[in-house]
Order: C-alpha cells, then sequence, then structure tokens
C-alpha cells in the first residue's frame, strides 16, 4: 500500500482520477479501524487532511458550505448558532478523540445507516457538493445520496468537497437512543427541523432502514397541524405525529435493537421533539 | 510521499525525530510504539474505544491508533513519555498516584493525556469549573477495567484545583 498526501483539492481530484483505488482518508475515524483489523486493504491512502481549502466554512446565501475537513469539535464549538442540530448530533459522536478528528465528509461517504449526520442532514435538506477533476462540481441533495446499506451516490473520481446546509429558520432538535451517554452507535436518531419563514418541517431518521430516511408523510401532516405561532400541536396530532414517524422506517432486528423496539423508540422520540420544540416558542 | 515504506519526521515531545520505512498502512500508535521507540501510548483496541493511545496531534488529543502515520508527517506530537522533566512528575501525574487512581496502570497514559488537555483548556479558560457530568463527558473517551473512575475523577479535580487554573470568583461557586 502506498501513502498519497494531497497538498492541494486539484492534487486531490487529479490523483483521485489516476487512482480511483485509492481510499481518501480525512479523520481516519472509519478508514483506520478498517485497515487495523484487515477488513481493507486499499492500493493507496489519499490523505486529504492537509488540504487547506478544506478545512473552512463559509456562510453562503442563507447556508453553510462546511468544508470536508471540519471536524465535529469545531462543529460543535463554531456552529451551534447556525446548525443546532448537527452541533446536537455532533455532541453525541464517539467520544472528544473521535469528534476532534471525525468529520461531516467522512460520515457522510461511509453512508452507515446510523451516521448521525445523515438525519441532520435529511431534515435540514442539505446538499453534499462532489467533485471530480474531469466534471467538475456535482450537487448531490442528501435525500438521493444514499443508495444503500453503506452505499452512497459518489462516482470512484469523486471527492466531496463541501457539505452545504441551510441556516437554521427555527427550531430544530436531534435525538439518539443508545445503551449510554457517548461511544454509543445510535440504535435509532430522530432529527426534525422547522422553518417558519417558509412554514415547512423536515425530518430524518437514523439506523431505522438500510438507508437514513425522511417521514415525508409526517412532514407534511405536520405542517397543517403546528399552530406556526405558538408551535403548538394538539395531544392528538403529536401522536400521530409519531405514529407517521414510525411507518416510515424500515428497520430489521439486529444486535443492537429490533425492528419493533426501534419503531417503538423513534415515535417516542418523535412526540418528545415536539414538546421540546414548543418550548422554543 | 510515495514507495513501500514512508520516511516519518515528527517533532516528538519537542525534539526533532525521524524513522525510516515506517509502512504506509501504521497507524500513528504503531510508529510512536515500535519506530520511534516511545511504549508509553498503549495500544488496546485499536478501534478508537479506549483511549489508551490518546496523544497530542498538533495539540489536539487524539486516537492515536486512527490516525494514519504519514497524515502526522511533520507535526508536533506529545506522549505520556513528555509530561514529566528532571524536576519529577507534572503536576497531572501526581495527582494521579495521589488519589490512587492507578492501578493497573493500562489506561492511565491515555487519563493522563486527557486530563493534561483539559488542564491546558481550563488555564487558557476554555473550559470553567467543571462539574462531575462534564467531567465525566470529557473522560467519555477512555475505559480503564480496574478503578470505577471514582478515583480518576478525584484526580481531575485536584490536577484541576492547580493554582494556575483560574478560579470561579465568589458568589458564582460551583
Ligand atoms: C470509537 C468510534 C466511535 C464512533 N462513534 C460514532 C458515532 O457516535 N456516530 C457516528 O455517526 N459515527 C461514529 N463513528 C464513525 C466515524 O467517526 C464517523 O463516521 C466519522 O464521521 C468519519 O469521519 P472521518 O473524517 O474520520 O472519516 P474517514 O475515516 O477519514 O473516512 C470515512 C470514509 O469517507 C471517505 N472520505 C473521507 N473524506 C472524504 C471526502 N472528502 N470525499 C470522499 N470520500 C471521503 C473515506 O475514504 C472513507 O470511506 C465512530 C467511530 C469510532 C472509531
Ligand atoms: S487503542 Fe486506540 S482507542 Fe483503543
Ligand atoms: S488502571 Fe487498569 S485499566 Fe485503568
Amino acid at each position: 500500500m502506498e501513502f498519497i498526501t494531497a497538498d492541494s483539492w486539484t492534487d486531490a481530484l487529479r490523483i483521485k482520477t489516476e487512482r480511483p483505488g485509492a481510499a481518501p482518508i480525512a479523520g481516519g475515524t472509519d478508514v483506520m479501524v478498517e485497515l487495523n483489523f484487515d477488513l481493507r486493504r486499499p492500493e493507496a491512502l489519499l490523505d486529504l487532511s492537509r488540504i487547506r481549502e478544506l478545512k473552512d466554512w463559509d456562510v453562503v446565501g442563507g447556508s453553510v458550505q462546511l468544508g470536508a475537513g471540519v471536524s465535529y469539535t469545531r462543529v460543535i464549538e463554531e456552529l451551534a448558532d447556525r446548525l443546532p442540530a448537527l452541533a446536537m448530533a455532533a455532541r453525541t459522536v464517539g467520544s472528544p478523540q473521535i469528534r476532534n478528528r471525525g468529520t461531516v465528509a467522512g460520515n457522510l461517504a461511509t453512508a452507515s445507516p446510523a451516521g448521525d449526520a445523515h438525519p441532520v442532514l435529511l431534515a435540514t435538506g442539505a446538499v453534499v457538493e462532489a467533485e471530480s477533476f474531469q466534471r467538475g462540481v456535482r450537487k448531490i441533495p442528501v435525500d438521493g445520496f444514499f443508495t444503500g446499506v453503506k452505499r452512497c451516490a459518489l462516482e470512484p473520481d469523486e471527492l466531496i468537497r463541501a457539505v452545504v446546509i441551510p441556516t437554521a429558520a427555527g427550531p430544530q432538535q436531534f435525538s439518539k437512543v443508545g445503551t449510554r451517554n457517548a461511544m454509543v452507535i445510535a440504535v435509532c436518531s430522530f432529527a426534525i427541523a422547522l422553518d417558519l419563514d417558509a412554514r415547512t418541517v423536515g425530518t430524518g431518521i437514523g439506523s431505522a432502514g438500510p438507508t437514513p430516511l425522511a417521514a415525508r408523510a409526517a412532514e407534511r401532516f405536520l405542517v397543517g397541524e403546528l399552530d406556526w405561532d405558538t408551535l403548538k400541536v394538539s395531544e392528538a396530532a403529536a401522536a400521530r405525529f409519531g405514529k407517521l414517524v414510525a411507518q416510515a422506517a424500515q428497520p430489521i432486528d439486529d444486535v443492537r435493537g429490533t425492528a419493533s423496539y426501534r419503531k417503538h423508540a423513534l415515535e417516542v422520540l418523535a412526540v418528545r421533539a415536539l414538546g421540546w420544540i414548543r418550548g422554543c416558542a | 510521499m510515495t514507495g513501500k515504506g514512508i520516511r516519518l519526521e515528527l517533532t516528538l515531545n519537542g525534539k526533532r525525530q525521524v524513522a525510516t520505512d515506517v509502512p504506509a498502512n501504521t497507524s500513528l500508535l504503531g510508529a510512536l510504539r515500535d519506530h520511534f521507540g516511545l511504549p508509553g501510548a498503549k495500544n488496546a483496541c485499536e478501534q478508537g474505544e479506549c483511549g489508551s493511545c490518546t496523544v497530542f496531534l498538533d495539540g489536539t488529543p487524539v486516537c492515536s491508533c486512527l490516525v494514519a502515520a504519514g497524515q502526522a508527517q511533520g507535526a508536533a506530537v506529545g506522549t505520556v513519555e513528555g509530561l514529566a522533566d528532571e524536576d519529577g512528575l507534572s503536576l497531572v501525574q501526581q495527582a494521579f498516584v495521589t488519589a490512587g487512581a492507578v492501578q493497573c496502570g493500562f489506561c492511565t497514559p491515555g487519563f493522563l493525556m486527557v486530563v493534561r488537555d483539559l488542564q491546558l483548556r481550563a488555564r487558557g479558560r476554555t473550559i470553567i469549573n467543571l462539574d462531575d457530568d462534564e467531567v465525566r463527558e470529557a473522560l467519555a473517551g477512555n475505559l480503564c477495567r480496574c478503578t470505577g473512575y471514582e478515583k480518576v475523577i478525584d484526580a481531575v479535580r485536584a490536577a484541576l484545583a492547580d493554582p494556575d487554573v483560574p478560579r470561579r470568583s465568589v458568589g458564582a461557586s460551583g
């Protein structure tokens, strides 16, 4: 195996085109586990962690353009006001050491159904900016990014440059069920983002299907039921919302939990999230 | 940059050091232990779960088992071996000894690096008077099979009680 350091973004794109089999490495918190356990033997590692262009975030036209190299720790420290749900999800990732290295772009490219950023990116309507040396930038809406268990829409010559996430225009929540308060892969997770200007609701469900999912029927239902001035919903409507979220999930039984437990827990998380949102009014 | 083994140059505990022929798939942890002769950072899980391999990478605590050696090229790396000086143990190390926070000691190097980071951040006032829950949260990436953590938390308290750590003013006590 070879170790290739990309010194610039153009350098990285060119190398990825010439060597599609090279595995990009950012924070390394997924890649290195695979290497350490010999689960994967890429022909080369392509280190993206020195590329300056990837380390910044910027606000462009009402959205945060989050560079692929920004760590979870920085999302928490620098973006909790603009991207509250992403910061909440980031706080639950692994441990301080993992958050110091791990990135949202790495989370996306791994495309685990349990990736904690994913429900938030779905709920907020984020867009992945992929780029290739030959074809330039391609904008992939997150709801079309996940194509299967640990599969995503990236082509072999593409790298993620940034994730574009609309700045919060209303209350957002993220919650996750696991066996302890830190260092857990979600048994299931739920994110919700309200846009008070557009009066829309976004949702995301994690760890309860082959890919992260949005609960579209639940979103439409809540748009009609929510009192947009007080952010209140009737108890019956909240309960119905919970049921619709659970119905959108496609969970399986596995070591972390059963399908029926996951549906139950999602219903609880969704109803609770509405309660927290009411507290924001 | 290419070839089978990497020539790895680090500023290790303040000193420039070079290792040659480090295999490209080696972690920073493997490089430290097998190529730089520093066995302080421990290898227990190699999957980021236990924190016993925690080192400072350009000032940030990371699991060295999850950093590819080549990613640390040219970086400043701080390990547990760099904590003590000619005058003896560092304050953090002494706090662990005094509190009885060390039993088998396997987890200790990792804890020491994380607590050293807390101490530096407290001195720099980027964190202020952590309560017990916040201390536990800060230590969430470090596992200990022996102590039950209570004495570790006592040690953190003692380390953060150092005179260089600014106290919250009276009235806002906690
Ligand atoms: C102990 C531990 C606990 C964890 N806990 C959680 C958790 O609670 N929640 C969670 O969601 N995840 C968790 N993870 C998984 C991991 O930390 C996350 O998925 C993280 O976001 C990965 O980011 P990274 O930068 O470290 O990715 P890397 O490991 O560097 O890369 C991950 C994948 O993305 C690819 N890649 C990286 N950057 C790019 C890019 N710019 N363009 C294209 N491809 C790219 C790599 O080739 C690889 O396939 C945990 C991991 C560990 C070891
Ligand atoms: S050996 Fe690195 S975290 Fe356990
Ligand atoms: S003292 Fe033995 S593992 Fe912590």
